[in-house]
């Protein structure tokens, strides 16, 4: 649940009172608040949680940690889309620790 | 199974778990605080990698497994409550309150989401003036930024509609806690990586100046964790205890000073019950008097909603390592994963969850056989 995915800044713009991104983490974009960030600039890296980017990361670590994630199957909980989100937490069994993070059983 | 590592940088892996062993003289207890590591740990096989002796301890770090069940108790009222929107991670959904959880609430009418921010449930209570939106917000530090700004904005924007219901946990008080209790026997940890790119490491010196142990920043990558497991060991067999940074390309000692401004503002430092573990003095965060408004359990007046826990659980004692989980005498009886207790059988890789599924968690000497068997 604390994990941060790292992803690539593709554009920026101005929503209200926040400075929203185009992020793109492998694939799937999402929009990111970039408040927490404001050093980053379109075409960079940065780690982010629940939406939110807290700290810039250069390419290299972004790419190798994105393909590391995957390898653990890490991403696909954490980028679903809230419809996916919903579905996939709805077919689960009544569970006090639902969160793949800690209720991973051994294959 | 198949460990990832046998696959993926198996051989950098091999090379580092050798030189844990080559300076390894005696048995070490080192705990990961976070989930996420213990996720990938148990993954990756990390822990059947180590020496004998080395043993690890997974920590409270999954705040779902940590949230009480009153708290539980208090969404599923709410949520149940005509003209609301309960909005919540889809972690939280099907959590078993004292009766149903939050997906059964839907089922019977209730308007409940799954949102990837915190702030989408902002937009929500944009769109939906006529509705009390809800947001469910539970987590470490590094959660805590996006919630901060979620009720930031709606205070901005003065939205009248829009509420949390709050319960954030902190790293260091858990820390404290632990190591504070008589006969604890945790000689290092592995600090979380993200709650420091969050925090920074500049609140860990005294803790390992006061209780005497190493505290390693650590990523969550297979290496990363050998590199913190590695360093921690380092600096034990060498005698010192100093708060050290693994993961230096996200962490930096200061941490991200915008988030931490913003979280002083809107949230203040309270008195947290963990779930199996109690009340933790000062280890987490409520919204302070200036965002109080947004309150959820003020706004819902449901304060009066009081679950009691099971005494009979002891996964305190279990999570400091005074205790073996068999030694509960509420284990595998009263306590089982399906009707768990306390934080360490809620989760599968909790310490009391592991030992009853697997036998895993059992002393360095047993270990120590089982390896050479």
């Amino acid at each position: 649940m604390c994990l941060a995915i790292p992803g690539k800044v593709e554009e920026i713009t101005i929503e209200g009172d926040l400075r929203v991104g185009r992020v793109n983490f492998g694939g799937v974009v999402k929009r990111v608040c970039l408040d927490y960030v404001p050093e980053v600039e379109v075409g960079d890296y940065t780690i982010v949680h629940v939406g939110f980017a807290l700290s810039k990361i250069d390419e290299e670590t972004a790419l190798k940690t994105l393909e590391d994630f995957r390898a653990m199957g890490m991403l696909e909980e954490e980028l679903a889309s809230e419809e996916e989100a919903f579905a996939r937490a709805a077919a689960r069994p009544q569970s006090n620790c639902p969160d793949g993070s800690c209720s991973t059983e051994r294959q | 199974m198949k460990y990832l590592t046998e696959f993926r940088n198996g051989e950098i892996a091999q090379r580092m778990a050798r030189e844990i062993a080559a300076v390894t003289t005696r048995p070490w207890k080192i705990m990961e605080v976070c989930g996420g590591q213990t996720h990938s740990i148990i993954k990756n096989g990390i822990d059947q990698m180590l020496p004998a002796g080395i043993e690890m301890i997974h920590g409270p770090g999954c705040p779902v497994c940590v949230t009480p069940l009153e708290l539980i108790d208090k969404a599923l009222v709410i949520a149940a409550q005509p003209g609301v929107i309960f909005c919540s991670f889809g972690d939280m959904l099907r959590v078993p309150g004292t009766e149903g959880d939050l997906f059964h609430v839907k089922g019977k009418g209730g308007d409940v989401r799954v949102v990837y921010s915190p702030l989408d449930a902002v937009e929500l209570a944009v769109k939906h003036p006529d509705k009390q939106v809800v947001f469910f917000g539970v987590g470490f530090e590094t959660t805590a930024p996006a919630n901060a700004m979620s009720v930031h904005v709606a205070k901005r924007r003065g939205l009248s509609n829009f509420s949390l219901l709050v319960s954030h946990v902190l790293v260091p008080p858990a820390i404290s806690a632990i190591l504070s209790a008589p006969g604890q026997k945790i000689d290092g940890f592995l600090l979380a990586g993200h709650v420091c790119s969050v925090m920074g490491y500049w609140e860990y010196p005294p803790l390992a100046a006061k209780y005497k142990v190493p505290l390693v920043v650590t990523g969550f990558e297979p290496l990363d964790l050998l590199d913190g497991i590695r360093r921690t060991v380092i600096q034990l067999e060498a005698g010192r205890h100093e708060v050290e940074n693994a993961y230096e390309r996200i962490v930096r000692f200061e941490g991200n000073q915008g988030a931490q401004k913003l979280l002083a503002e809107v949230f203040e430092v309270t008195d947290r019950a963990w779930r199996g573990i109690g009340v933790i003095p000062r280890s987490g965060w409520r919204l302070s008097e200036a965002y109080r408004e947004f309150d959820a359990e003020e706004r819902f007046q449901i304060s009066g909603i009081h679950t009691e826990e099971s005494p009979l659980c002891h996964s305190g004692d279990v999570l400091r390592g005074v205790i073996k989980p068999a030694e509960c005498a509420a284990f595998g009886e009263e306590c089982t994963p399906r009707h768990p207790l306390g934080a360490t059988m809620v989760s599968n890789e909790g310490a009391c969850a592991a030992y009853y599924n697997y036998g895993r968690f059992i002393s360095a000497e047993e270990l120590a056989g089982v390896k050479s068997s």
